[in-house]
């Protein structure tokens, strides 16, 4: 395939959408439907007491950084706050988003609003570019949400370990969009009806990161922005570690989950910051089943699905030298194979990506 | 010129879900209320061409299983994005415990 050009407006996106790949029926696994309402059923319950854990924890621990500053002893509060504030809000941007960590609308809602501002992801467009990473998985030039592209940039990959370019790019874009409204690649997948809502959501960041600010310069302090802004970098790491795993290294234009996304058992504590998206395969095929069914979806799919990673360590090592390899083979990627029991890729589907130099993971 | 169409059985469709139903080339979704009512509405999402039979109903909603969409079945009404464009309704009659919707 050659050089990609992520950009929404450029020409692999028009070829997708000109070949069919835009917009496509994906490959599902079969669930029986009754067994599948079940899965799909909505509670409260777990998200609210998870939401009581989060945000009691963040109250705590900011609470402690503030007490003990400006001593070092304030140092593993802030971390901890941090990869709450900089990482778990961001699964619970994504679960939030899609409506399905609550049965009830407004706990989704606030939710929603306080993790989009957290992770700043203007609340109003991420809502549609995660529609569209959805309908359109790693197709290059429709996915707006490409963590890793190729060939991969490992200097800025790193760097966002600590958010800084996503940072950057988030307040720049969010100085746009107070002064001069939707970006023109917004445009392109945020219908004009929610134009006004994208500006309005910018202004009300833009104020309250103004107002941090002030209150620092006026405390001749950075501890307002140690509880506002910064945790959104120095708390990314875990977000960063566990997203990279989600598609690096896999397939792009491709039309089955199961070559482009990957399934990582991980730990608990792992587990709570993410809310259980390690079950990556499983929530882009059925995307209706909230996060705390996503286990029991595993169990009843797992027949038709690569054998997942047993620790976030095992995803990296086969993930990390496929990226490098991408670096001078750019349409490389690792085809993991399935198990005996699991419906086989479509090949005559996949032809242009898997004619690419696919090698069959370790 | 409108007609009555007979879809399925009443008891085909258990209540709060919702089945497929394909006609003359269109496809519809007929859904059974928490209330044992029953409704259609075209089969495709506005938003992209899902099919809503694989979503899930909750109480009066069917929420499409490709982004999570909603809509009120009983008037089609958008309820949550990304769904902006409301969903087509068909009138539904029950006689001698079959179904029947009225297509255009
Ligand atoms: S296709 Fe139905 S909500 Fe997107």
């Amino acid at each position: 395939m050659g050089k990609r050009d992520y950009s929404m407006l450029g020409p692999d996106g028009a070829r997708a959408v000109e070949i069919g790949l835009a917009a496509a029926e994906w490959y599902h696994t079969e669930v029986p439907r009754k067994q599948m309402k079940e899965l799909m059923q909505r509670s409260d319950s777990p998200a609210i007491r998870d939401s009581v854990i989060l945000f009691g924890c963040m109250i705590l621990f900011a609470g402690l950084g503030i007490y003990l500053w400006p001593s070092w002893w304030s140092a593993p509060f802030w971390l901890a706050y941090g990869v709450l504030y900089g990482s778990a809000m961001d699964s619970r941007w994504h679960e939030c988003s899609h409506g399905t960590a609550f049965k009830t609308p407004w706990m989704n809602n606030l939710v929603y609003e306080i993790a989009s501002f957290c992770m700043m992801r203007n609340s109003a467009t991420w809502r549609w570019s995660h529609a569209r990473h959805h309908t359109d998985t790693y197709i290059v030039g429709r996915d707006p949400e490409i963590a890793v592209m190729r060939p991969p940039e490992f200097f800025r990959l790193i760097a966002n370990f600590f958010g800084v370019f996503d940072s950057i790019a988030a307040m720049q874009r969010m100085v746009y969009n107070t002064f001069l409204g939707v970006h023109p690649e917004e445009k392109t997948f945020v219908p004009q009806s929610e134009w006004p809502k994208v500006v309005r959501v910018a202004r009300i960041s833009f104020v309250i990161y103004a107002a941090t600010i002030a209150l620092a310069v006026w405390m001749q302090s950075i501890l307002p922005l140690m509880v506002i802004g910064l945790p959104r970098l120095y708390g990314a790491w875990h977000h960063v570690m566990t997203g990279l795993l989600q598609h690096g290294g896999l397939a792009d234009n491709v039309i089955d989950h199961r070559l482009n996304s990957r399934t990582v058992y991980m730990n608990p504590i792992s587990r709570f910051i993410y809310w259980n998206m390690n079950y990556h395969v499983e929530h882009h095929m059925f995307p209706m089943v909230p996060y705390h069914a996503l286990p029991k979806l595993h169990e009843a799919i797992k027949h038709d699905l690569p054998a997942p990673n047993r620790s976030i360590a095992e995803g990296f090592a086969e993930m990390w030298p496929a990226l490098k390899r991408q670096l001078k083979y750019e349409d490389y990627f690792l085809k993991r194979d399935l198990p005996t029991t699991a419906k086989p890729y479509r090949e005559d589907f996949h032809a242009a990506a898997l004619g690419a130099v696919a090698t069959p993971a370790e | 010129m409108p007609q009555w169409i007979d879809a399925c059985a009443t008891d085909d469709i258990d209540e709060e879900d919702l089945i497929r139903f394909d006609h003359a080339g269109a496809t519809y979704a007929i859904y059974h209320s928490p209330e044992g009512d029953f409704f259609a509405t075209s089969g495709m999402c506005t938003h992209e061409a899902v099919h809503l039979c694989d979503g899930l109903v909750m109480g009066h909603l069917i929420e499409c299983p490709k982004h999570n969409g909603q809509f009120d079945y009983r008037t089609g009404e958008a309820k949550r994005a990304p769904v902006c464009v409301n969903l087509k309704t068909f009138p539904v009659k029950v006689e001698a415990g079959r179904v029947l919707i009225e297509v255009p």
